[in-house]
């Protein structure tokens, strides 16, 4: 049995009286897909935001590599390998390509006051590490809000790879595209496995989640409704979990029932 | 399927063009808007314009405007405004003003305390932004109301007048005014040292902002505080170090005041917080932040300076420099906003294309 590179267990968080998490465990190992799956509000973007830093979990533990940590800042978890590509993907849409890519972790050359940015580097490393991904950065100065969708998930999946991520945590990046655009990140995610990195893919569509997954975690009211691994659930399976199947059945219900009514014509 | 695009995207990378490039950057309307504006002075009264005393005579306002033009410049481009950087640049001149000829200490000393002071005041405004989550326009109108109304009220409470006087019989007068104000002669005519001063102010400004790490943070949390917060931009710390760049500025400019004229006053700077903010908007500042040039603010300065000088030069009447602010000002956002727009437009359909090919 292989070690888990992340582990949290029964971690509740609370705003409030409102509680996001009651007592979640999960564990994630390095060269596999563990796909975070859940409904709207099911409190996916909470774990992910105690995962990586941004908040504290209000009880239970966290462990990375063995460790029992607590990570106070985004900074710190990544720091410590945990990168996390975000739903609106901490692209600054004005900036250019190499400066997005950078930020944060700027390489400098000189001295004390007088550091500079590497400007040459980045813009060779950015066209070095798209290229890999297959993808062709014509001009680095290009501001990132003129790229499309599935282009602008690769350069924050690549900027997370690049500083050597070893868990990537990837919150909805197929929500927002086409499907080609989606398939192009899929391929992404699969990369990054094969690199031995144990990847979280947040996501509610099943569709995107079986290919790619080998552990699915499905999250319901802040709750984990199951947990299972690729060999002991089928896609129909999953797809039925995740819309809640009692939930499916009544809502087909409700849909025929509505569509039985007769129409009234002014 | 790598190989053969790689050829092909240096091809493209040529297409882009020297003029499609110097037009996508954000200086380039005050640019064009500063030798069309000298052009026009040069035509309706050639005399006194085309010469280095009248060259001389546009630089000296346009320096000490240009400096706070730069630093706010970079403020806006972090995403924020301050509303008291005119009025700070009198505060600053009045509490040195105040300790050197009145209470006696020496004028050096004097200066270090304001520019303390200034921080200070630069500090409390990033903090109350970044804490109390109020738009910065809304705070540091607070604090212009509140130094506006301490300025006249200590002074007049230490010297029962609205200025403070005799700068010039404080111990290091001669050594601060050779410092921070003087008058250079070259080419046969005096030039303000606060030449000197705008030039490096403008020089450093872009150099931290194009070169260093710092300056993509203010590119960053202008465009986006909390996206640069996630990938561990210390944004609170860049906003309030920017607030706190636009009151040293302030601080700078009140001290060549205080030591050109040998005395401070209470009123000083008061209105010209705005000048600030337009002159930014001409060098290509976006009101709504992460993007905008410190070149084209420091220009932004250069195209004020030449109104100030070329309306009385023309034998105009003065109040007409205000319209001609108001009128700049809408020209300068509409252009921004045009350009910007057609730039980035342009490189997207060029992305669309591309991903269709």
């Amino acid at each position: 049995m292989k070690e888990p590179m992340l582990e949290v267990r029964n971690v509740t968080k609370m705003f409030g009286s409102i509680i996001a998490l009651s007592e979640v465990s999960c564990r994630v190992y390095p060269g596999e897909v563990t796909c975070l799956l859940g409904d709207n509000g099911a409190g996916k973007s909470t774990l992910i935001k105690v995962l990586c830093g941004v908040h504290q979990p209000t009880d239970g533990d966290y462990f990375f590599e063995g460790e029992r940590v607590t990570f106070n800042s985004p900074r710190e978890a990544l720091n410590a390998g945990i990168a996390t590509v975000y739903q609106d993907l901490a692209l600054i849409p004005l900036m250019p390509i190499w400066r997005n890519f950078f930020l944060g972790s700027e390489p400098e050359s000189g001295f004390g006051p007088f550091k500079s940015y590497n400007i040459e580097f980045a813009k060779r490393t950015v066209r070095e590490e798209m290229g890999k991904m297959g993808i062709d950065i014509r001009d680095p100065d290009q501001p990132v809000g003129t790229m499309s969708g599935g282009e602008r998930q690769s350069i924050a999946i690549s900027r997370a790879v690049y500083f050597g991520a070893k868990v990537l945590i990837l919150d909805e990046p197929t929500a927002a595209l086409g499907v080609k655009q989606a398939g192009i990140v899929l391929h992404y995610i699969v990369k990054a496995k094969r690199q031995g990195l144990g990847v979280i893919f947040i996501t509610h569509n099943p569709n995107h989640a079986y290919p790619v997954g080998d552990h699915f975690v499905i999250l319901r009211r802040g709750r984990i409704l199951a947990d299972y691994r690729k060999d002991e659930v089928t896609q129909q399976e999953l797809i039925n979990l995740m819309a809640g199947g009692e939930d499916l059945v009544k809502l087909q219900q409700e849909l025929a029932d509505l569509l039985e009514e007769p129409v009234e014509v002014p | 399927m790598t190989t053969t695009t790689t050829p092909k995207s240096d091809e493209r990378m040529a297409q882009v063009g020297f003029f499609r490039s110097l037009f996508q950057r954000p200086e380039i309307g005050a640019l064009i808007g500063a030798v069309v504006l000298w052009i026009f002075f040069a035509i309706v009264t050639p005399e006194n314009w085309v010469s280095i005393n009248g060259l001389a005579r546009i630089l000296d306002p346009a320096s000490t405007w240009g400096i706070m033009a730069v630093a706010v410049a970079l403020l806006m481009i972090g995403g924020e405004f301050d509303l008291s950087t005119g009025v700070m640049t009198g505060t600053t001149g009045l509490v040195a003003g105040l300790l050197s000829a009145r209470a006696g200490w020496p004028l050096w000393l004097a200066i270090l305390a304001a520019l303390v002071f200034a921080l200070i005041v630069g500090y409390l405004n990033g903090f109350l932004v970044i804490k109390t989550g109020l738009p910065s326009f809304i705070v540091t109108l607070g604090s212009f109301f509140i130094l506006r109304g301490a300025n006249v009220g200590v002074t007049r409470l230490v010297t029962d007048q609205v200025y403070v006087g005799g700068i010039d019989k404080t111990v290091g007068f001669e050594s601060a005014r050779a410092f921070f104000s003087t008058g250079i002669s070259f080419l046969g005519v005096e030039w303000r040292s606060s030449i000197i001063w705008w030039v490096v102010v403008t020089i450093i400004a872009t150099w931290v902002l194009m070169r260093t790490k710092f300056g993509s943070w203010i590119f960053a949390v202008g465009g986006d505080a909390n996206a640069a917060r996630n990938v561990g931009v210390p944004s609170n710390r860049v906003k309030i170090g920017l607030f706190m760049t636009t009151a040293a500025a302030a601080w700078l400019v009140g001290t060549m005041n205080i030591v050109r004229l040998r005395s401070a006053v209470g009123s000083q700077g008061i209105g010209q917080e705005f000048y600030y903010i337009i002159m930014a908007s001409v060098g290509g500042c976006l009101l709504t932040g992460g993007y905008g040039s410190v070149i084209g603010a420091a220009l932004g300065a250069f195209i004020f300076a030449m109104a100030f000088t070329g309306i009385p030069f023309a034998g105009w009447d003065t109040d007409w420099y205000y319209t001609f602010l108001g009128v700049m000002l809408l020209v300068a956002v509409l252009v921004n906003n045009y350009t910007r727009k057609r730039a980035t437009e342009m490189r997207a359909a060029a992305a669309k294309s591309r991903t269709e090919d």
